[in-house]
């Protein structure tokens, strides 16, 4: 356990998995605002992601989180504020253009289509077809099958709807369909809620793995304890306003905690402009 | 492949007796829904048959209820789609009238002026003209349906009074007849039949097509490795299938031009009589026909296309289709479309039989053809169906009204059984599926 915590947060040169801050950031959201009927979901903030970085983004629930990842994925169109993918502003008005620029989304939902089967699901929007212009069901299978063996080596229901699945099958085919096209930013909204320890432990391990292949990640969770022991850095949220980031090698749990229920920055942290004022 | 097989049979060999059906359902992957719907369409025919003393299963009797249900039939395929969405269409009955009234205004009134009575152009300018007219006003509602949001319901039900309305100011409410006779073709009757021959070439076709597709598909599957049916369940399945082919065929072919038909037919070609009378046989109706391939055209659009995944997509989850990055909105307009596009083929076949075309051409229809996809298991919540299912449904609806015809049932009495039978059918349905998940 202690291992792995130090695997992860020492950042030594040349170390595997390290976040390779010398480029551009894969993602920099700058004073993104997004306002539901009067309601102010995200309030100018700015989140930034680094290659093979895991950057958690807490808060409570109604914190604004989950609004400016889906900002980030396409979901809704933000009122104000930039987004630059690897240095380069993008224009990204809806979930075709995010996925364009490699940026692939679990939501929490899981946002999967009951009715069909896990392959097709998979491939929605960006199916296979044979010459001829129709879908290539048994292509798609083909892929599904090695995919999904690699997450998750006992599924076999590759021919029933995926609402016949159990949680974690229906989680492992969310996540396959997410690493399938090769995405350069992953976005994980509460990834683990519906699953077990064992499985957990391995969405814990395929993070690792993404990690070292230089894809940037942001886990978004209300529960610390989920996300504290994978991340690089945390930031946090409340009242739709960044309250900090850190490190997390420069802040304890405890202090995490502090600035997720009460706003209050610890000495090891950015403070941003949601931070309570003392 | 060995594996798959000794698999299954072993699995099947586990539960012998009443498992013996079950194993049989799992290997030849039949939808044991669709099974009881042909039960149920064969023990209401029998039930006919025995009542009305022997005259429902009848060459002659099958044939008509065939041309009967192929405009239902052909509106049931796109209905299909449109509640599998999510949406509903209560429009397709004006939208027949008012295409149905339009074609006939250009065949009989205006064409006829441009081209000369019987230009062989009449009839093809006619339904692609039609069709594009039915295309248009899907592509309409659909629009206000899917961009404005607008609910379907209230969309069509308004779709139902304007194009009624329409249909009736197009020629001032006036009946417009004859119609053009090779247009009339595609209403069946005597000449509107394929005869035995073609009916038998066509026959053959389909069963080297059913042939040639089984095997194509398991070489696929055996590509990839996957776990494939055995090899007896395949063939039973080719098996069922060719006789049921041919069965239809011979039923088509059996039923023979009424003599008063066929004397005509042998004075206009100078055919002698030969003793007994001619015997013609029918054949399919082009109406079927037109049916039978629409089916086909829609099972794979629905099951083979992009657009139709994104369909069932969008009617299992349709905030999951959108995040998936499906443009939502334009395939709920081109499901529209497509619905008009068919209640105008509908229209050509119903204006085709009757030979006219009237203010009341369609009233009612889109009940039917609502009813018939329901019948046929599409899920009124949206993301299941099946075209063969509804086209089979509109076969049942037709077999019951028919029938009770056939029986001097009295029309209102007519009215109250179908409005039962349809309720209990819905409520089976949903026992069936509530068990099944």
């Amino acid at each position: 356990m202690s291992s792995t915590m130090e695997a992860i947060t020492d950042h030594g040169p040349g170390h595997p998995g390290a976040v390779d801050r010398s480029g551009p950031a894969l993602i920099d959201m700058r004073d993104i605002s997004i306002a539901f009927g009067g309601i102010h979901a995200v309030e100018s903030a700015s989140v930034d992601l680094y290659p093979g970085e895991v950057v958690a983004l807490l808060g409570h629930n109604g914190a604004g989180k989950s609004t400016l990842i889906k900002i980030l994925s396409g979901a809704y169109k933000r009122d104000a504020g930039t987004i630059h993918v690897r240095g380069e502003e993008a224009a990204i008005s809806n979930p075709r253009d995010a996925k364009a620029y490699g940026i692939e989304t679990i939501y929490q939902t899981l946002a999967l289509a009951d009715n069909v089967d896990a392959a097709a699901n998979l491939f929605l929007g960006r199916e296979i077809l044979t010459a001829w212009g129709t879908l290539d069901d048994a292509a798609m299978e083909a892929e599904a099958r090695k995919v999904m063996g690699r997450l998750n080596p006992n599924f076999r229901r590759f021919k029933e709807p995926v609402k016949a699945l159990s949680g974690g099958q229906r989680q492992s085919v969310a996540i396959a369909r997410a690493i399938l096209f090769n995405a350069k930013i992953l976005i994980m909204d509460e990834p683990t809620a519906a699953l077990g320890p064992q499985e957990t432990a391995q969405v814990g391990e395929l993070i690792k793995e993404l990690k070292k292949d230089g894809i940037g990640i942001f886990l978004i969770s209300h529960d610390i304890h989920d996300v504290f022991d994978l991340a690089d850095r945390v930031i946090v949220m409340k009242n739709g306003q960044i309250v900090g980031g850190a490190k997390t090698g420069d802040v304890t749990k405890d202090e995490v905690l502090g600035m997720i229920i009460l706003g209050k920055c610890p000495p090891g942290a950015t403070p941003g402009p949601g931070a309570m004022v003392e | 492949m060995s594996q798959a097989t000794s698999g299954t049979t072993a699995g099947a060999a586990a539960t012998p007796g009443g498992g013996g059906l079950k194993g049989f359902i799992r290997a030849t992957e039949v939808d044991t829904r669709m099974l009881g719907m042909v039960g149920a369409l064969l023990v209401i025919w029998l039930v006919f048959h025995v009542l009305s003393g022997g005259i429902f299963l009848t060459p002659r009797n099958l044939w008509n209820l065939t041309v009967q249900t192929s405009s239902i039939a052909v509106m049931a395929t796109g209905m299909v789609l449109v509640i599998v969405t999510r949406n509903i269409d209560l429009s397709v009955g004006s939208i027949l009238g008012f295409t149905g009234m339009a074609m006939a205004a250009l065949q009989a009134q205006i064409l006829p002026g441009l081209l000369g009575f019987d230009s062989p152009f009449v009839w093809i300018i006619t339904l692609l003209g039609g069709i594009l007219v039915g295309v248009v006003i899907g592509g309409l509602q659909g629009y206000v349906i899917a961009y404005l949001g607008v609910p379907a319901f209230i969309v069509t039900l308004g779709g139902l009074l304007v194009w009624r309305g329409g249909a009736w100011w197009l020629t001032s409410g006036r009946t417009v007849a004859p119609l053009d006779d090779t247009f009339r073709l595609m209403g069946g009757g005597a000449t509107g039949s394929l005869g035995e021959t073609w009916t038998w070439v066509l026959a053959l076709a389909a069963c080297v097509v059913v042939a040639v597709s089984l095997v194509l598909a398991r070489r696929r599957r055996l590509s990839f490795g996957f776990p494939l049916r055995p090899i007896w369940a395949e063939a039973t399945i080719g098996a069922i299938v060719f006789v049921a082919i041919i069965g239809a065929a011979a039923i088509v072919n059996a039923y023979k031009w009424p003599s008063a038909i066929a004397r005509r037919y042998a004075t206009a070609n100078g055919i002698e009589m030969p003793e007994g009378g001619l015997q013609i046989g029918y054949g399919v109706a082009v109406p079927v026909l037109l049916a039978i391939v629409v089916g086909i055209v829609m099972t794979f659009v629905a099951r083979r296309t992009r657009f139709g995944r994104y369909v069932f997509a969008i009617g299992g989850n349709p905030e999951a289709a959108e995040l998936a990055g499906i443009n939502t909105r334009w395939v709920l307009v081109k499901v529209f479309m497509l619905m008009g596009g068919l209640a105008a083929l509908g229209a050509a076949i119903s204006t085709a039989r009757l030979n006219a075309a009237t203010n009341a051409l369609g009233t009612l229809d889109e009940l039917y053809v609502i009813a018939a996809a329901v019948i046929g298991g599409t899920s009124l919540a949206g993301g299941a169906g099946t075209i063969i299912g509804a086209m089979l449904g509109a076969l049942v609806m037709q077999s019951l009204q028919s029938g009770m015809v056939l029986l001097g049932v009295d029309s209102p009495l007519q009215s109250i059984v179908v409005g039962i039978v349809l309720v209990i059918a819905v409520w089976i349905d949903t026992t069936y599926r509530r068990r099944a998940a």
